[in-house]
């Protein structure tokens, strides 16, 4: 039986037919072969641009349906439902793109016309070969595994773990916080980082549904939607967190100090250290590289002092396997080295300071006890902040970091607050971006406090005075942009607002999870817009600063959109999963076993018995290696299959298309329609 | 058969024809490329239209077969793009587009289709201006290449 198609081309309001004309496209289409309807519609994906398909589905009988809107990655789904609720298989529907890969790109409305009706005739063409197919309904495992203990991973895990279901939070470092633990005050409130984030950070090692793994890396992921196995390395901490109370006395008598890393190489720390007596968890560990006894085989100070016998230098690097439905990464975010920025002399001139290094100066815990002073013991009485230090720099990172101006204003009230108010501050900046709740009124309390704002990025940071002023101080050389004019300003201190940027090992984070990243390095998101927590991949979802630059606000709600996105799958329970898959046609099947070499998830195994490959249906993810390679063509893609390609390649190259059939009377009705028997 | 040496000298000779608008199918992955060209359509960047996309799932379901049957059912060239190496959603479905690809160009000229005819590029998602300079450069060269022989041969 022929198939009755009903093709219906969208006007997108003018995003399409400001260019394209659809009602013209769609009279072209039916006259093409088994077309029963062709309509074009004001927007399809409304309910009444649905409802016509539907209506015309149970009315007119249709087999099939065509629609040429916007890219299928937007709408494909709408549309497969709503032929669903005409009662029409989903996969009984073609999508094709007539927006971002027609109007939106061809300049010319002919030629845009005209590469619409090739695009339409490929996909009817194309569409006369589906085969109605069925998903699969899968459960899916009910606990979660949240990548990443900073206060996105933490706001994920405690979002998830007060449903109810359990959450593993892997986290590589000693203790989780992240970033978050370093800073002492936020913005615009100045309330303190750490007051708002260790009660998190104690919720949630109380918390009985999270299983808090930390010094712990996922090294392999498998599985698909709802059923995914991680493979976990936990490195050895050498201190047994059963045993150890927290005391602190072996970090006392441990002999050996180095530049600690959590203090931004500003403060130093032991070789068994912990970030501060508020980590999570509080049992300090010991660093294998700088560890006397790890190292030399001798000292073990710490060992003879515990007084918990807790040191335990036998431990050695282990591996779990763990189950989960669903993945939440929150892996967060790396400070850009400014060093890479010689002008600005980090790293030789000691009073030039990253923001983060700064933090650590400001925090009450800090090298200095929360004093603002410079390596000499004094307090700087002048200091510059340099904004947009390595962001909004096409050499090194074209994004905005979007926490800069913001953290540049709350180090501009905390030096006047700390130094006193004879101090004087210094923001150099190209552009203020005072945007969240609070800010543009935190911006104009700082200006409100004296502090100088001149617009303009510096081209160096120099000790060498040319006036008995800048004799001993560091000069930063810029122009003011506002007046026209080189300035020269002679201070006590620099602090750097270094970009945020995407982790070193992003790119193995993503291959590890079979996400990707985007072109600034962060893991990319399903939409820009609509699907800012999802990925491409089904069941892995993104939280905070892995996605890209965020504030603690922005992240904390990114988090809680993707623990919110993961539950819902795992309170469901279940997963519906395409049929797309391959399937192997056992009576051309030659038994070559080609493509079980090929395939990259081993989904294909060899039936002895009747000497052909099978596929099996669970493991496949429908790449297509198989079908790619088959020499007999047994190997088929469910909806990718060679009838289907063939077919939608002669539409897309078929002869000159047949003259458009004659515009019909204007209709009464919000649709217009050209229809034809088959 | 000496048709086939005919072809290759009408080839190696084309004779660019300034209204030659040629046709061009993509291969395009669902995951990477398809997704640039949503990425280049939303930020409209402006693209040859002589270039029109199947959407696959993946490069590596390419069937060389489908090249061929493209360029004999009058497509003047064949542009496959998927992620780039290391970043296939399917693991390594690109390498197997490279291979395929590879031993098809060298094939293709035997039957008097010039190899440059036959394109493949790695275009990841997020690379939209990408995508349409891609488009655009090659849209250029087969409009210099001048039209496919296949087409004098089609049976209409």
């Amino acid at each position: 039986m022929a198939s009755r198609i009903g093709v219906y081309v969208c006007h997108c309001g003018t995003n399409i037919a400001g260019r394209v004309d659809s009602s013209g496209v769609a009279r072209f289409a039916a006259g093409l072969k088994n077309v029963a309807v062709a309509r074009d519609y004001k927007f399809m994906c409304s309910d009444p641009g649905q409802d016509l398909i539907i209506k015309d589905i149970k009315e007119m009988g249709l087999t099939r349906v065509v629609v040429a809107s916007c890219s299928p990655r937007l709408h494909e789904k709408t549309f497969q439902k709503a032929c669903q609720r005409g009662g029409l298989n989903p996969f009984l529907f073609q999508m094709t793109c007539i927006r971002e890969h027609c109007s939106w790109v061809v300049a010319d409305p002919v030629e845009a016309t005209a590469k619409a009706r090739n695009l339409v005739a490929a996909a009817v063409s194309r569409v006369n070969h589906h085969d109605e197919l069925y998903s699969r309904v899968e459960t899916v495992h009910p606990d979660v595994v949240v990548v990443g203990g900073g206060i996105a991973g933490i706001q994920a895990a405690l979002d998830i773990a007060k449903s109810g279901h359990k959450v593993h939070l892997v986290e590589r470092s000693p203790s989780i916080g992240g970033h978050m633990t370093q800073f002492d005050k936020t913005f615009p409130t100045l309330d303190c980082a750490a007051c708002i984030s260790t009660p998190k950070m104690v919720a949630v090692a109380q918390e009985p549904n999270i299983n808090l793994m930390t010094m712990s890396e996922v090294v392999e992921v498998k599985g698909y939607v709802g059923n995914y196995s991680l493979k976990i390395k936990t490195s050895p901490r050498y201190v047994n967190q059963d045993l150890c109370t927290g005391c602190g006395l072996c970090m006392e008598k441990c002999p050996k100090s180095v530049p600690s890393e959590f203090e931004e190489g500003i403060g130093l720390r032991k070789a068994i250290h912990r970030n501060s007596p508020q980590s999570v968890p509080n049992t300090p560990v010991i660093d294998p590289a700088t560890c006397i006894y790890l190292v030399k085989g001798k000292c073990g100070a710490c060992q003879k002092n515990c007084p918990s016998q807790a040191i335990d230098f036998t431990q050695k690097e282990s591996f779990l396997d763990l189950q989960a439905g669903t993945i939440v990464l929150a892996t967060g975010f790396d400070i850009m080295d400014p060093t890479a920025l010689s002008q600005y002399g980090f790293g030789r001139y000691p009073e030039v300071y990253t923001g983060l290094q700064f933090e650590r100066l400001n925090n009450a815990v800090g090298p200095t006890g929360g004093k603002i002073v410079m390596k000499n013991g004094k307090p700087p009485q002048s200091v510059a902040i340099i904004h947009c230090v390595g962001s909004r720099d096409k050499k090194h990172f074209e994004y905005c970091s979007r926490v800069c101006c913001m953290y540049a204003l709350k180090y501009d009230h905390l030096i006047k607050d700390k130094v006193g108010h004879g101090a004087q501050v210094y923001n150099f900046y190209i552009d203020m971006r005072c945007f969240g709740k609070g800010y543009e009124e935190f911006y104009r309390r700082v200006q409100e406090e004296g502090v100088a704002f001149i617009r303009g990025r510096p081209a160096e940071v120099t000790d060498q005075a040319q006036t008995p002023e800048e004799e001993g101080k560091l000069v930063v050389v810029g122009e003011d942009t506002l007046l026209g004019r080189t300035v020269r300003v002679p201070v006590d201190m620099v602090i750097l607002c270094t970009a945020m940027k995407a982790r070193a090992d992003a790119g193995e984070v993503a291959r590890v999870f079979g996400i990707s990243q985007g072109q600034d390095g962060f893991f990319l998101e399903e939409h820009p817009k609509l699907g800012p927590v999802s990925t491409a991949t089904d069941g892995i979802f993104l939280a905070g600063t892995c996605q890209g630059p965020k504030d603690i606000p922005d992240a904390v709600a990114h988090a809680s959109g993707g623990a919110g996105q993961a539950l819902s799958l795992a309170a469901r329970g279940l997963v519906s999963i395409s049929p797309t898959v391959s399937w192997i046609n056992p009576d051309i099947c030659i038994g070559c076993k080609m493509c079980i070499g090929l395939c990259a998830y081993s989904a294909i195994e060899f039936d002895e018995r009747r000497k052909v490959s099978v596929i099996n249906e669970a493991m496949c993810k429908g790449c297509g290696s198989c079908a790619g390679h088959c020499p007999s063509g047994a190997a088929q893609v469910r909806h990718f299959n060679e009838k289907q390609i063939f077919a939608e390649m002669e539409g897309l190259l078929g002869p000159a298309p047949p003259a458009p059939l004659p515009v019909p009377p204007p209709a009464a009705a919000t649709a217009t329609g050209a229809t034809r028997a088959v | 058969m000496p048709e086939l040496n005919v072809m290759q000298e009408a080839q190696s000779a084309p004779t660019p024809d300034a209204g030659f608008e040629p046709a061009i199918v993509a291969f395009v992955c669902n995951w990477c490329t398809y997704t640039a060209a949503d990425l280049a359509g939303t930020a409209r960047m402006v693209q040859s239209p002589n270039v029109r996309l199947i959407r696959m799932m993946c490069t590596g379901m390419v069937d060389p077969k489908y090249i061929i049957k493209a360029l004999l059912d009058g497509a003047d060239a064949v542009l496959i793009s998927g992620c780039h190496p290391g970043d296939c959603h399917y693991i390594n479905g690109n390498y197997k587009a490279r291979r395929r690809v590879k031993l098809l160009a060298e094939i293709l000229p035997r039957f008097g289709i010039d190899k440059r005819r036959l394109k493949l590029t790695w275009v990841g998602a997020s690379e939209g201006n990408e995508f349409a300079a891609t488009v655009n450069r090659f849209a250029a060269e087969i409009k210099d290449l001048g039209p496919i022989d296949t087409r004098r041969l089609r049976v209409r």
